[in-house]
């Protein structure tokens, strides 16, 4: 991959230089049908993620009675009154039709197959009840959106945090995030420390076994994630830590493949600083923690983004080596809460927007780092 | 007086040797703990029979002839395990997805790289869905495709399908809105700016001879894209492979737990029931060996054959 291209494509319009010159009849008509493609295109991905924000804002009876509109609306509520010392009504507010004029009118009773309703409106038979058979009218609707769906899916399970005595009684959600946060910046912390140092030993220091040793990291990235899951939970709950922090952490805080990214970065920092800093005197450490390290500051970027995303979405172990709640991560606390709310589609869609909203500020806040990290090494968070 | 600088010379270069396997020592701990230690011990298990409680015990090559081979019955033969490789059948079943997905990608990517209006916002859009925590995508997608408030039967219906699938709950068809899924999960995302980047790198002398020859657009995009994308689609491809051997266990495990009927089971869920459900760790860990072989196997097989297509740089 050559540097020009990364820095076109990352550029804002990321293309070949213009050529000045009129468009071709044909050319127009190409690039409309590429504008129409790339609609449809972009339509049939956003469709998905707006249901989900149209679902998780509904209002909670009419998530299945309206499952075809895509407006969170609710009907609305009205009152009648007060009447000279009676109370007020309150109801929901339908339009009718009654001897060709429209009616609205607040419903405040039934009879068989129809409404007795109060009309509100027009003015001069405000007050009046009349019946309506309940086919001939239709519910009076507003746009509304139901923000209390996010509160409900937060504090719907309550849990203690691990940390006993800290957080009695607290919202699940709450749990899983401080949860995933913990598991996602230990690891990444753990595996950026410990990947650049043993890359910047493979990449620049000499000693014996260093090429043998390096072609035995390079082949265990072509050995597949499933053939080490059962032996290292094996290994864990030997050492009594599986149900814990450990257990999340640990086993991702070594990577052969962050080991090989970084090395090959680091083959390409210029070796002239590291001699200078050498002949003044400065230790192995000092020379990776002064000189390499700032200047692979887009590697570590690229490298830290990765592994944040890939630990924060992880699912797999994570469901394998916890069973506590309060130990739970946002994707198995998730997994957890489609148990008893299985047909509640307003939580669950809520929930769900809940998970993603850090990966979405993530990706956006780096997107940079995670186009050319993609085009570096082919990396999948 | 030259022993002397010998000596200090490798003691200085013993210094410098220890240095180095400091700098090495945290990661060779962990890799020798959770990969390499891990690795042997998988092979090792696959040849015992364990329950977790009691101690392994050593039943040779007993799993895989329970897993993979066949016996008499009757007239026929039979499969040992005929779950293993209907799962098998399932797994595959959800890799025809892959020639679509590459394919897709490649025409995002070609979209992508027009001189158009706002193409950032539209490569963003396609990529959202790759980002997406695959738990929260599973569940919306199951929201999507039920049977009666679904927005696709809503859709179908609207379109005239007055008996549209029952998708998640229909043998037939949820693999199918397996697939669907994951073409939405990956057609946009990865793959598709790892072509953006490929076709940034295609020379434009390349297209200006072809033009010179009279070459079309079709012309253009068979002879010089394609044949210069192959290095970027063999990678594609493999990664697409081997994610694919081991795919399908969010999705099962989110939408279906694995039915109905076992329809939608991959051998990652098979793996993951026989491992942690049932705990036979022989047993699953013969079924990770498996999966192991499948994927080396598939891997070298697309490695000869873009070998022999021959790559053009």
């Amino acid at each position: 991959m050559t540097t020009r291209g990364i820095a076109e494509l990352l550029g804002s319009q990321g293309q070949r230089p213009r050529r000045r010159r009129r468009a071709r009849p044909r050319e127009v008509l190409a690039r409309a049908l590429a504008y129409v493609a790339l609609c449809a295109i972009g339509f049939a991905m956003a469709v998905p993620l707006a249901w989900m924000l149209a679902t998780s804002l509904k209002d909670p009876t009419q998530v299945l009675v309206s499952h075809d509109k895509w407006l969170p609306m609710r009907q609305v509520m009205g009152k009648y009154g007060p009447m000279d010392g009676a109370r007020i009504e309150y109801g929901p507010v339908y339009e009718a039709r009654l001897d060709g004029v429209e009616i609205r009118g607040l419903e405040i009773g039934r009879a068989p197959g129809a409404r007795r309703l109060r009309v509100l409106d027009p003015t001069d038979m405000r007050g009046r009840i009349v019946t309506v058979p309940a086919d001939a009218t239709r519910p009076v609707e507003r746009l509304h959106l139901e923000w209390q769906n996010y509160a409900r899916a937060w504090q719907a399970i309550k849990v203690e945090f691990a940390f006993g005595g800290l957080l009695r009684d607290a919202d699940a959600f709450l749990v899983f995030y401080i949860n995933s946060i913990i598991v996602a910046v230990a690891v990444t912390l753990g595996q950026v420390a410990t990947s650049s140092l043993a890359a910047y030993a493979f990449a620049r220091l000499r000693f014996p076994g260093r090429d043998g040793l390096f072609l035995g990291y390079l082949a265990t990235l072509m050995v597949p994630a499933v053939i080490t899951m059962i032996p290292v939970y094996i290994l864990l709950s030997r050492l009594r830590l599986t149900d814990t922090y450990w257990a999340l952490i640990l086993p991702a805080m070594f990577s052969a493949y962050g080991t090989f990214m970084l090395r090959q970065f680091f083959l390409t920092v210029p070796r002239d600083l590291e001699d200078a800093a050498r002949i003044d005197g400065a230790s192995l450490f000092g020379i990776y923690w002064n000189i390499i390290l700032p200047l692979s500051k887009p590697a570590l970027a690229t490298l830290t983004i990765f592994v944040f995303l890939h630990t924060w979405n992880d699912f797999m172990w994570p469901l394998i080596v916890i069973d506590s709640l309060n130990l739970k991560t946002l994707p198995i606390g998730l997994a957890h809460f489609q148990g008893p709310y299985l047909t509640e589609w307003h939580l669950l869609m809520a929930a769900s927007v809940i998970v993603m909203v850090p990966v979405l500020i993530v990706f956006v806040a780096g997107q940079r780092y995670f186009v050319r990290g993609i085009i570096l090494s082919g990396m999948k968070a | 007086m030259a022993t002397a600088t010998d000596t200090t010379g490798s003691r200085r270069r013993w210094r410098r040797y220890v240095g180095s396997y400091v700098f090495l020592l945290p990661n060779f701990l962990g890799f020798l703990a959770f990969t390499l230690m891990p690795v042997a011990a998988a092979f090792a298990l696959s040849f015992t029979e364990w329950g977790v409680l009691d101690q392994p015990r050593f039943v040779g090559l007993r799993n895989f002839d329970k897993l993979v081979w066949f016996h008499r019955e009757g007239a026929g033969v039979v499969a040992n395990d005929p779950y293993f490789w209907k799962y098998l059948w399932n797994t595959v079943f959800l890799m025809f997805g892959i020639p679509l997905s590459v394919v897709g990608s490649l025409f995002c990517a070609l979209l992508l790289n027009q001189r158009l209006r706002g193409v950032v916002f539209f490569r963003t859009l396609l990529f959202l869905p790759a980002i997406c925590s695959a738990v929260a995508v599973t569940l919306l997608w199951k929201w999507i495709f039920q049977e009666d408030y679904g927005l696709l039967n809503a859709w179908l219906r609207a379109v005239g399908f007055t008996d549209p699938p029952g998708w998640l709950v229909s043998t037939t068809w949820a693999k199918p809105a397996f697939i669907i899924m994951g073409l939405w999960m990956t057609v946009g995302g990865y793959n598709c700016v790892l072509y953006l980047a490929g076709l940034q790198n295609i020379p434009t002398e390349l297209y200006e001879a072809a033009e010179v020859d009279g070459a079309n657009s079709w012309h253009k995009l068979r002879y010089v894209t394609w044949p210069m994308l192959a290095p970027t689609t063999f990678f594609i491809v493999t990664m697409a492979i081997i994610a694919g051997f081991q795919g399908g266990f969010i999705a099962a495990y989110m939408m279906t737990g694995g039915g109905p009927a076992g329809a939608t089971t991959t051998i990652m869920l098979y793996l993951y029931q026989n491992a942690f459900q049932w705990f036979q760790m022989g047993y699953a860990a013969a079924i990770a060996c498996v999966l192991f072989g499948l994927i080396f196997g598939f891997t070298l097989l697309n490695w000869r054959l873009s070998q022999r297509a021959g790559h053009y740089q």
